[in-house]
């Protein structure tokens, strides 16, 4: 049995706790990368959804005759 | 003969052709499931492919542990372990068809427009698995007899390996009926089946194992501690509790 | 139903519980007298199996009301909560085998149940994401995903149960445990670490309900403003899909 430490320098054990807690922190930062590249892809999408919808107001307004000549462009 | 689920003729055929205001009388459970078990095991008799297969199935996979293990005899512990093994793969090919021919031929769709409680096929199926696995069992505990297994366990014994199997064949019929339901809808069949009943079955393999091991010894006590029997016989009435309530959700369309 | 509201609320009382929670652990918490200091690990392994064998029977409550009431959003909810913890448990049997390997030498090891049992559990739950995947109808994809919440997450006490009476008697408790014989001074931290943790699941779960809506409301939005044509149809996926697109 191991006998409590009385010295100063780091416990036998380090290596492993801290590879442990190292595992559960590059968990959680798995996820803030997932979620970055998503909350990028709902920026880059939310301006081009709004720069159609600037485009439209801009034009002459006929909302609904636009769409499908908007599909068709597309 | 056609191979579609075939109704008694005391109810009257489901058909599109019906009117709709002419309500069939409903059929009782145990009706229904009579025809049903009627249908599983006629078919399994007439033109035996499942059982057959599954006997083989588990010879073989003992001569296999002979050459695996590097054994002639095994007792004890690893008798039990090579046993139980041996069962539950020949069920993962049982538990694999069992569906398939239903799902393939229309026979679930037929059941579906039959005028009576779906539970009905949970409990055709189960309880025909559980007959085939009683089939192949005959068949493989002597030939593990014969084969490998070293002592030679006294009539009281095997009874109680048998209410052990009866047991433990329960809860794997259970689940196999679920996960059979489950996976006959998917595109990778055979992939998914052991995959998810073989970590649903381990209780069932550690209450069997651990309660067969004393049977198979070559000294000691040749009585089953009760505690896997509980253990089994809980796990039975869980998964069996379970089947009931979320079975018809399988099999509706 | 919008699920990022409290998630600012939620990610400051992560943080709060789990810095307090690791400070007291490394801190305030004595020497464990057999394990010395690799036993600190016992503060974020135990509680991450607990939390995520809670995700798990939460995922089939979620599972249980999508089959009651046939509501889609349940489905997602039961999907992402299995996701999330299978992801943490994952990290159980990492941090769990790094702390067999300290204890014993082996990088695994049969006698503990509780790890043994996890592992199970977690077998059980990679399946569900392939048979997700290999059922193309969505409706069938989501009844039948919802059976296998409900079927795993009853399964998972059960399978606890046979697995601790499988080794009672051969194999004492290895890890100590917040079942008994744990210290005050050893408990705080514990509860700190198991509450911090269970507030990272709730953080992290409402996170990704809400990128999975907002996903899903834009391309609602897009085929609203630019017509069907200009929305990709969407492919095979094991992910739940919601009806407003």
């Amino acid at each position: 049995m191991i006998l409590a430490q009385t010295t100063n320098a780091l416990p036998d054990n380090t290596g492993y706790v801290a590879a442990a807690y190292l595992v559960f922190f590059a968990l959680v930062l798995i996820y803030v990368v997932i979620m970055a590249s998503k909350l990028a892809r709902f920026e880059r999408e939310l301006t081009e959804l709004n720069q159609l919808v600037d485009e439209r107001a801009a034009r002459a307004p006929a909302p609904a005759d636009a769409e499908p000549e908007e599909a068709a462009r597309r | 003969m056609t191979t579609r689920a075939e109704l008694p003729d005391t109810e009257s055929p489901a058909g599109p052709s019906r009117p709709r205001g002419d309500e069939p009388p409903f059929v009782p459970l145990r009706v229904a499931v009579a025809a049903l078990l009627r249908k599983e095991l006629g078919l399994e008799l007439r033109a035996p492919q499942a059982v057959p297969a599954m006997a083989l199935f588990s010879i073989t996979t003992l001569v296999v542990f002979h050459f695996a293990l590097q054994r002639g005899q095994v007792d004890g512990d690893l008798a039990s372990g090579v046993l139980w093994v041996t069962l539950l793969f020949a069920a993962m090919l049982g538990i694999s068809r069992l569906f398939v021919a239903d799902h393939e031929e229309g026979g679930l769709d037929g059941f579906l427009l039959a005028p009576t409680d779906r539970t009905a096929m949970l409990v055709a199926k189960a309880f025909g698995l559980f007959c085939f696995l009683a089939a192949v069992e005959v068949v493989a505990v002597p030939a593990f007899a014969l084969m490998l297994l070293g002592p030679s366990p006294s009539i009281a014994a095997y009874g109680q390996l048998a209410a052990l199997l009866v047991l433990a064949d329960a809860g794997i019929a259970l689940v196999g009926t679920m996960v059979g339901a489950m996976a006959v809808q998917t595109r990778t069949r055979d992939l998914i089946v052991p995959l998810m009943a073989l970590p649903l079955l381990i209780p069932v393999v550690i209450g069997a194992a651990k309660g067969t091991a004393p049977l198979l010894a070559t000294a000691g006590p040749h009585s089953v501690e009760v505690r896997w029997l509980f253990v089994l016989g809980l796990y039975d009435l869980v998964f069996g509790l379970l089947a009931f309530a979320l079975f018809d959700y399988l099999i509706e369309d | 139903m919008l699920y990022g509201t409290r998630l600012r609320a939620l990610s400051i009382a992560t943080l709060v519980t789990m810095t307090a929670a690791l400070a007291l652990a490394f801190f305030y918490a004595p020497m464990d007298a057999d394990q010395g200091f690799m036993q600190k690990i016992f503060y974020i392994h135990v509680p991450l199996g607990i939390v995520a064998l809670c995700g798990f029977v939460w995922g089939g409550i979620n599972g249980i009301q999508h089959l009651r009431t046939r509501d889609p959003k349940y489905d997602l909810r039961s999907y992402v909560a299995i996701h999330l913890s299978l992801v943490l448990g994952a990290g159980v049997l990492i941090t769990g085998s790094i702390w067999a390997r300290a204890s014993w030498g082996h990088w695994w090891v049969w006698d503990e149940p509780t790890l043994v049992s996890f592992l199970i559990v977690f077998l059980l739950y990679a399946t569900y994401q392939p048979m997700r995947f290999s059922i193309e109808d969505r409706e069938k994809q989501a009844r039948y995903a919802s059976v296998f919440a409900v079927t795993a997450g009853a399964f998972v006490p059960l399978n606890f149960i046979a697995v601790r009476l499988a080794q009672a008697y051969t194999h004492p408790r290895v890890f100590a445990t917040a079942d008994g014989g744990l210290p005050a001074k050893m408990q705080v931290p514990f509860y700190l670490s198991l509450l911090g943790m269970a507030l990272l699941y709730v953080t992290l779960w409402r996170y990704e309900m809400a990128s999975k809506n907002t996903s899903w409301q834009l391309r609602a939005l897009r085929r609203k403003l630019a017509g069907d044509d200009a929305v990709p149809p969407v492919g095979r996926t094991a992910a739940p899909t919601l009806p407003s697109s």
